[in-house]
């Protein structure tokens, strides 16, 4: 097992969202829920995350800001998109001014449903994650090892 | 020097990064208990620091990785010189040397959060340095010698002596471990206003270099804090020592954070009001 699954560290954006699942993402964060007991921890850079949690239904102007986050990831990294608008832009999907989903801009691992996503399959989605995590980072170490070879 | 002084220094290079992860890893655990959270595991900051050696690290520019080895360099010459009973004054600047080169690694990298992060820790230095330059001063006036192993063989009221210089020691302490009120150049925690300030650029093995170096820093300071008591012997001098460093845990818990201006004037002015009163005392009357 690789360590990244010890300590998975978390970045949060709210693309374009009603901000209730941010609330319920942050609540995971609270004594109730204390996730860093497991080593997450929420940082605000993208450089030291290694899970990317995205919210909202994704609009041009957020469509950048995710784009330019996942970008700046270093690998390995996951992607959770958390509640109904992050999967397929929920009530707001047939809206003219949104994409409808985050995986219509980045490449999404695990979907968490919900509106909102309670903290409890939240914190499920991220455990699910790290399996995704702890694969692509074995497989990084292989393709380090045979570009050093 | 003795054999055990060239062993103790030897297992500062080795052992220390160890003992200062472990340091970490309690004041995480101490950190949420005071928050009623359970906390993470004793060993996470390891964890982490394992975790930062698999993932890639994205280069900005390739000096960081070179001021980030000079940075890890001096911190262990500080530490070697510390615990060899070398002389504290050469000790001291091999950490200011070291802290420079985070700064410069900082300043290196185009972020703005990081150039923020290193203008405001060369303002921090200037908050504690002359705190950290007074320490030396008050061992020499009262055991005559700047040599760590004379100042641990020194007379057990030595620190009755010292207090003045040991609360303003306690109090740059706090600037030191980037604990609140003066966490202003790097935080902790992710979600404030300035990112993560210093390490913002930094990512993968370069991250974990920062970490290692907190990890000789911690148990650096931990041993200069030690050797106030150090004539008291091992048994209280230690738990003394690590009460008062775990102190500043407290003090994270309860103080927001201060902007660069008011942390200066409070810290010169504790300075003045302590270190070098204490100074001028001891220089009238020992």
């Amino acid at each position: 097992m690789s360590f990244i699954t010890k300590s998975p560290w978390i970045l949060h954006y709210a693309a374009t969202s009603c901000n209730g699942c941010d609330i319920e993402l942050l609540a995971c964060l609270t004594p109730h829920y204390d996730v860093e007991r497991f080593g997450i921890v929420n940082t605000g850079n993208p450089k030291h995350a290694d899970i990317f949690l995205v919210t909202g239904s994704v609009n041009e102007e957020s469509r950048k800001v995710v784009e330019n986050l996942y970008a700046q990831m270093p690998d390995p990294k996951a992607v959770v998109a958390i509640g109904a608008c992050a999967l397929s832009g929920g009530i707001f999907r047939d809206a003219y001014n949104v994409y409808g989903g985050i995986d219509k801009v980045i490449p999404v691992d695990v979907y968490v449903p919900g509106c909102a996503a309670r903290p409890e399959a939240i914190i499920d989605g991220v455990v699910q994650a790290l399996a995704i995590l702890d694969e692509r980072a074995k497989e990084r170490k292989r393709q380090r090892k045979m570009v050093a070879a | 020097m003795t054999a055990h002084a060239w062993t103790l220094a030897f297992a500062f290079l080795i052992l220390g990064p160890l003992l200062g992860a472990l340091l970490a890893g309690l004041d995480r655990i101490l950190t949420a208990r005071m928050q009623s959270r359970r906390g993470p595991p004793l060993l996470q900051p390891i964890y982490d620091v394992l975790k930062l050696f698999e993932k890639d690290t994205l280069v900005v520019t390739s000096l960081q990785t070179l001021y980030l080895w000079g940075f890890l360099l001096f911190m262990a010459i500080s530490g070697f010189i510390l615990f060899l009973g070398g002389d504290l004054l050469l000790s001291l600047f091999a950490l200011a040397v070291s802290g420079i080169l985070l700064c410069l690694a900082a300043y290196a990298t185009n972020s703005p959060y990081s150039n923020i992060g290193s203008s405001r820790e060369l303002m921090l230095m200037m908050a504690y340095e002359p705190m950290l330059l007074i320490v030396p001063l008050g061992f020499f006036l009262v055991t005559g010698s700047f040599r760590v192993s004379d100042i641990i063989a020194g007379e057990p009221w030595q620190v009755l002596e010292l207090g003045g210089i040991l609360i303003g020691f306690l109090f740059i302490l706090t600037i030191k471990l980037r604990k609140s009120p003066f966490d202003l150049s790097s935080s902790h925690h992710g979600h404030q206003e300035l990112v993560k300030g210093l390490t913002t650029d930094f990512s993968g093995s370069d991250l974990a270099l920062v970490e290692i170096g907190h990890w000789y820093e911690n148990v650096i300071l931990l041993g200069w804090l030690y050797l106030f008591f150090a004539p008291l012997g091992v048994a209280w001098a230690l738990p003394i020592s690590l009460i008062l460093f775990f102190g500043e845990v407290l003090v994270d818990n309860t103080h927001a954070r201060l902007k660069w201006a008011p942390t200066l004037r409070l810290s010169w002015w504790v300075t003045g009001l302590f270190g070098v009163t204490n100074l001028v005392l001891l220089s009238l009357f020992a």
